[in-house]
This record gives C-alpha cells, sequence and structure tokens, in this order.
C-alpha cells in the first residue's frame, strides 16, 4: 500500500500542494481528479522522487520510498516520450532491464506485452514510425514490463481512440486485479467512474474529498429518483420534501430534501399508485461530474 | 504480467530481494544503450571511415604524387653530368653551401657532392636533411655516403604533418562529444528523463554516457592508431614511422583522458537546455576548450616554452604532450606527471559536473542557468 502523507510543495511563492494524504491500495484502481494546475502532477512527481517535497512523507508498506524501492514502481509521465530512433521491442526490454529484469526476462515479458497492446507487430519498427496513439501503447508497455508493484499513470488515456482505451483498459485492469495498486489521474470522468474503485479529488492542492467511489457517492451526491407514469407527474411539486429537477409530462426526476429521504420515497410511490399505473421508479446515482463539482 | 501471474510485490513488502539494478548495472545499461545506438548511425561509420581514408591518403598520396622523380642538388658539372640518364630530377648548383641550404629548405631532397676523401668508392657523397634517401640512393648504384644535416630524426615538414594530424584527430574525437549533449536534450526533450530519473540514481545516468562514449572513442582510436603505422608503412615513411609509433603510446591515453574530461562538459551543454534548437548556445564554451588548444599548439609548436605550459594545462595537455613526446622535447616523468594532472582535474570536473547535471536535468522550459543548476542539487 502507498501511503501519502501530508505533502507540501511550493514553487516560489506558490504553494502547489498542501497537507496532502491519501492512500493507494492494493488491487484497487485509484482514480486521481482534479482540475488544471490543481497539484496531480506534482503529486504523483513526488511519489517518483523525481520532484522533492518541502514536507510530509511517502511510504511504501510504511517505509519511506527510497531509490531501490522506486525501482519497482511503473511510472507513466504526463508528457510523453521514450527514445524515437530505437526499436520498440528494444526499447521496451531496455526499461524492463534498466527496473533491474534480468535481460531473457525483460525481452519475454516486452513480447508478450506488446502482443497484450496489441503492437506486436511493430516491435520491430522505430518508435518514430508509429501514429501517436500506438507510441502512447508502447509508453504504457514501458511502464508495465517490469511487471512493477505499484502503478502511477498521469493521463493515460488521453490521446487513445475508444479501442485503444478499452485495451489499455483491460491490462491495467489485469495489473489491479493481480494485486497492484494504481493510481492514475484522467479528464475523462466518465472513464475514471467507469474504471475505479477509489477516488481522489484534488482542489487548488488540497485534497477536497478522497474514498470509495460508493462512499463519495453517498457523501457527495444527493440521490435523485426518475418516476415514470402514464398520466402527469405535475402533482410533484405539491409533495413537500420533494424538489423536482426536471419533469416532461409522464417523466419526472427529483430530489429528497432532508435526511428522511429513505422514508419519503417510498410515500411518492405509494401517492404515484393511488394516481394511477406507475411504469417506472428508479434511484438515479449521481455522475462523477456532479460528485467532482460538489466536492470542489 | 497477466492475471494469472505469481502474486506481484505488493504482498511481499519493500526491502526483499527482488531483482533491482545497481549503480553499476544501470551505468553499463545507459552505456549499452548509447553504443548500441551509435554503431547502428550510418554517420558514425561514415565519419570514421572519412577519418581511415584521410589517414591513408595523406600518408601515401604525397609518396605517389609527389613531383613524380625525386629531385637533387648536383654540385659541379662533372657530378651533374654523371646523374645524367637516371631517374632523378638533377639542378646542377655551384657550390656545397648552396646545396645544403637547397636541402634544408626541402627544394631537393638530397644533394649529391663530390668526394675526393677516398671514402666513396663512385667518387660522390650524398647529403640530406635527416634520413637516408632511399630512393636517390638506389639510383646511384654502389652506396655512398650519407651526411645528414640535422640531428633531428623527423624532418620539419613531417614534424608539422605529425602534429596537424594529431591535433587534428583530436579536435574530431572531441568533438564528436558533443554526442554526449545530444543524446542528454533528447531525453530531456522527450521526457523519457523523468522515467530515467524515477527509475535509476542521476549520476548512473551521466556515468553511463561517458562510459558509453569514452569505450566509442577508445574503439575508434584503436583502429586509427592501428591503421596509422599500416598507412606511414604503406607509404614509405619508414623513418617516421620509428617516431610516431612511441608517441602513439603516448597519443592514445593522453587523447582517452581528454576526451573523457570533455565527456563530462559536454554532459553538462546538454543538461542545461530543454531543446536540440538551443543546444549551440550552450555548446560554444565546450567547443572554445577545443579548438583554443588546438590553435594554441598549433600557432605555437615552435616555441619550447608555450608548448610546456600548454602540456599540463588539463585542456590543451592532451595535444601538447604527445607532441613533445613526438618532437623528443619532453622527459617521461613530465608525461607522467601531465597524465596525473589531467586525471585529477578529470575527477574534479567530473564531480562539479555531475551536481550540475543532476540540478538541471529535470528543469525544462529555457536555458537553466549553472548557478541555478548547482544550488538545485543541494
Amino acid at each position: 500500500m502507498l501511503t501519502v502523507s501530508t505533502i507540501s510543495r511550493s514553487f516560489g511563492e506558490h504553494r502547489v500542494l498542501d497537507d496532502v494524504s491519501f492512500e493507494v491500495k492494493p488491487g484497487r484502481m485509484t482514480g486521481f481528479l482534479g482540475a488544471n494546475g490543481s497539484g496531480k502532477t506534482t503529486t504523483m512527481r513526488i511519489i517518483l522522487g523525481v520532484l522533492a517535497a518541502n514536507g510530509g512523507t511517502v511510504t511504501w508498506h510504511g517505509k519511506p520510498v527510497t531509490q531501490p524501492v522506486r525501482q519497482r514502481f511503473g511510472y507513466m509521465p504526463e508528457e510523453r516520450g521514450l527514445y524515437p530512433k530505437m526499436k520498440v521491442g528494444e526499447q521496451i526490454a531496455w526499461f524492463g532491464q534498466l527496473h533491474g529484469l534480468p535481460a531473457e526476462r525483460a525481452k519475454s515479458n516486452a513480447e508478450h506485452l506488446l502482443e497484450q497492446l496489441e503492437l506486436g507487430e511493430r516491435a520491430g519498427d522505430k518508435l518514430e514510425d508509429l501514429s501517436l496513439g500506438n507510441q502512447q501503447r508502447a509508453q504504457v508497455a514501458a511502464a508495465l514490463v517490469h511487471d512493477p508493484a505499484l502503478l502511477i499513470l498521469d493521463e493515460p488515456f488521453s490521446g487513445l481512440d475508444p479501442i485503444a482505451v478499452d485495451t489499455v483498459l483491460r491490462v491495467l485492469r489485469e495489473r489491479a486485479a493481480s494485486g497492484v495498486p494504481v493510481l492514475f489521474s484522467s479528464h475523462q470522468l466518465a472513464l475514471v467512474e467507469r474504471l475505479c474503485d477509489d477516488l481522489v479529488i484534488l482542489s487548488g492542492g488540497r485534497i477536497a474529498a478522497s474514498g470509495g467511489r460508493e462512499e463519495l457517492r453517498t457523501r457527495y451526491g444527493t440521490v435523485r429518483y426518475e418516476l415514470v407514469v402514464d398520466s402527469d407527474t405535475g402533482w410533484l411539486r405539491d409533495v413537500p420534501g420533494v424538489r423536482v429537477v426536471s419533469m416532461d409530462g409522464p417523466r419526472a426526476v427529483f430530489e429528497l430534501a432532508g435526511d428522511n429521504g429513505a422514508r419519503t420515497d417510498q410515500q411518492v410511490l405509494r401517492a404515484a399508485l393511488e394516481r394511477g399505473e406507475v411504469r417506472g421508479f428508479t434511484p438515479v446515482a449521481p455522475s462523477l461530474e456532479e460528485i467532482f463539482k460538489e466536492a470542489i | 504480467m497477466t492475471a494469472t501471474t505469481e502474486p506481484r510485490p505488493v504482498q511481499t513488502g519493500a526491502g526483499d530481494p527482488e531483482p533491482s539494478t545497481s549503480f553499476v548495472a544501470a551505468t553499463r545499461l545507459v552505456a549499452e544503450r548509447e553504443i548500441k545506438s551509435f554503431l547502428r548511425m550510418k554517420g558514425f561509420w561514415i565519419g570514421l571511415g572519412v577519418i581511415v581514408v584521410g589517414l591513408f591518403a595523406s600518408a601515401i598520396l604525397p609518396t605517389v604524387f609527389g613531383g613524380g622523380q625525386p629531385s637533387v642538388a648536383a654540385v659541379g658539372t662533372q657530378v651533374a653530368g654523371a646523374l645524367e640518364g637516371s631517374a632523378l630530377e638533377v639542378r646542377e648548383v655551384d657550390d656545397l653551401a648552396v646545396a645544403q641550404d637547397l636541402v634544408r629548405s626541402e627544394e631537393v631532397e638530397a644533394a649529391v657532392v663530390p668526394d675526393d676523401s677516398g671514402e666513396s668508392a663512385t667518387g660522390v657523397r650524398v647529403v640530406a636533411l635527416s634520413a637516408p634517401p632511399t630512393d636517390i640512393m638506389a639510383e646511384l648504384g654502389t652506396t655512398p655516403p650519407v651526411d645528414l644535416l640535422e640531428a633531428a630524426d623527423v624532418s620539419q615538414g613531417e614534424r608539422q604533418l605529425v602534429i596537424m594530424v594529431f591535433s587534428l584527430i583530436f579536435v574530431i574525437f572531441a568533438m564528436g562529444g558533443s554526442a554526449i549533449a545530444q543524446s542528454t536534450v533528447t531525453e530531456k526533450q522527450t521526457r523519457i528523463v523523468e522515467i530515467l530519473v524515477a527509475t535509476v540514481p542521476v549520476r548512473a545516468l551521466l556515468s553511463g554516457k561517458i562510459v558509453g562514449h569514452t569505450l566509442l572513442t577508445i574503439g575508434q582510436v584503436i583502429v586509427l592508431a592501428v591503421a596509422a603505422p599500416i598507412a606511414l608503412s604503406i607509404g614509405g615513411h619508414e623513418a617516421l614511422l620509428t617516431v610516431v609509433v612511441p608517441a602513439l603510446g603516448w597519443f592514445v591515453p593522453f587523447l582517452c583522458l581528454g576526451f573523457v574530461l570533455l565527456a563530462s562538459i559536454w554532459a553538462v551543454a546538454g543538461s542545461l537546455v530543454s531543446r536540440q534548437e538551443d543546444l549551440s548556445s550552450s555548446m560554444g564554451l565546450v567547443m572554445m576548450l577545443v579548438m583554443g588548444p588546438y590553435f594554441a599548439v598549433l600557432f605555437f609548436s615552435d616555441n619550447a616554452a608555450v608548448m610546456t605550459a600548454l602540456s599540463y594545462i588539463p585542456f590543451s595537455a592532451a595535444i601538447a604532450m604527445p607532441v613533445r613526446m613526438f618532437a623528443g622535447e619532453a622527459q617521461v616523468w613530465e608525461a607522467l606527471l601531465s597524465l596525473g594532472v589531467l586525471a585529477a582535474s578529470v575527477v574534479l570536473i567530473m564531480l562539479l559536473a555531475s551536481r550540475i547535471y543532476s540540478g538541471s536535468l529535470l528543469q525544462t522550459g529555457g536555458k537553466v542557468a549553472l548557478k541555478n543548476a548547482w544550488s538545485q542539487a543541494s
């Protein structure tokens, strides 16, 4: 488990990170969210030792992250780049060796991984001859080749087409399933929603929210309900404790005010049944976007 | 690697005997990569080929196209008449002094003068500059006695040529060090450097680059050190060969140490900028450190005092000391002392360079000031 505790960092007068603490748990995909400039990349660079923190600690299984420990992490930086003139397969294997793998295993890992990322046929090509999307896949391979103990990925999906996203996603899920903690940042909230188990939301260099996805949903998002009936739903406006979000003839979306929501939803359902047929009554979970907006 | 892989180190915790790259292993990997990527470049082989061909050309061509027949000065009409019909270009002169001047100024290869001392069977003796002219002697039939005008083993012209070749080769390799700057900037520009720095110590990156490029240079120097004697003997410069070979023995270690000294500075030059386009701005100083000593040695090769000084200054020692050894102007202990000074400066410069390199490697955008890089590393 990776534990980031109370790290802070300033560039000159500008405080970029302030007392940031969170955990990345084994076997879980942790989504790292925040607006541009909120400090996500800075945090990741501090975890990887590329940047020093002004205060706070980063520990791996309770021990400080030192060079030999860090060598087993996999890192995909925000700004991509591999050696343009080096052959893809050779390059990935080289990174494997640099991370401490014996030459043979580095080579077989690289081959297997490129196969998985559907890049096997291009292994003998120079990196610069690949399309940007394929270069991005190679970059993912470079982060994964040494079977890392922890994965830190900065915007791993940006620049990928939907099919490539699925390919990369599948590979990342496999890693997480085998017990590797994965921390990844992304701007694509819908994607993070589909993907992550835990969330860390950063705002202005501070933690705005962190925890399990469902936990954050209940904490930050107000649960909404969608009601579909045969006739009109206009009467809903007059039910105490109900705030109508949208209404379109027989279909309405509403929120329940107060903390007695669990009881009120059944009352609304009963009232609807008294007025005629009910075609649908569904709680609508808040989207990540809503949680995100709520939290920051 | 797949979902079916064994449990990953996640369960095992830090500090267990997982595979890890030591400093030495990381240095080796970085060096290997540099060497491999260079050996694959066409330009590398073309460059080496051009140098080898140039070496052979400068050794052989003068003999082939050297004005056709060898020229001699003949003193007196009697000698001149005797030489008629031989494959020699004969210039008749009035007395010995004029003939000696022509030999000294290298307008003729040798002078044939009358000899009445009885020492010579043919009644002539040969006056040459520094080595017996074998081609002329062959034309004269019975080998006449030979007088050499200069005690030096090598003629002035040959001396200049060797100095030029030595310094030129040094400059070519020293400038070749700019490849280290190039490769550093490539890593900065493509941001691979983030992955590298997150994986291995920065010092291993620096030392790997220096080791890799030094090995490449040593390899090329060995090729040239083997090629030079061959070229000289094909060109018929046996006399020159006997003095060049021991000088080569000094030139090789000086060149290698001199290269390492510059290599770390080249690396710093690369680390200070973020884009290839800006590289020239930081390479200027290093080029001065290469070209300055080159021109100094060329201009002052006749000035013993200046050459002595140059042979102890780290940046020029690599050219000046082998040249002095070649000219027979320096003792062995002097060369060893200079080599020691050079080695000490290599260590010092490397320490300084590795600090600046560490401090500037991750700074992108614009040129990093030296002062800034220095304080960043602390």
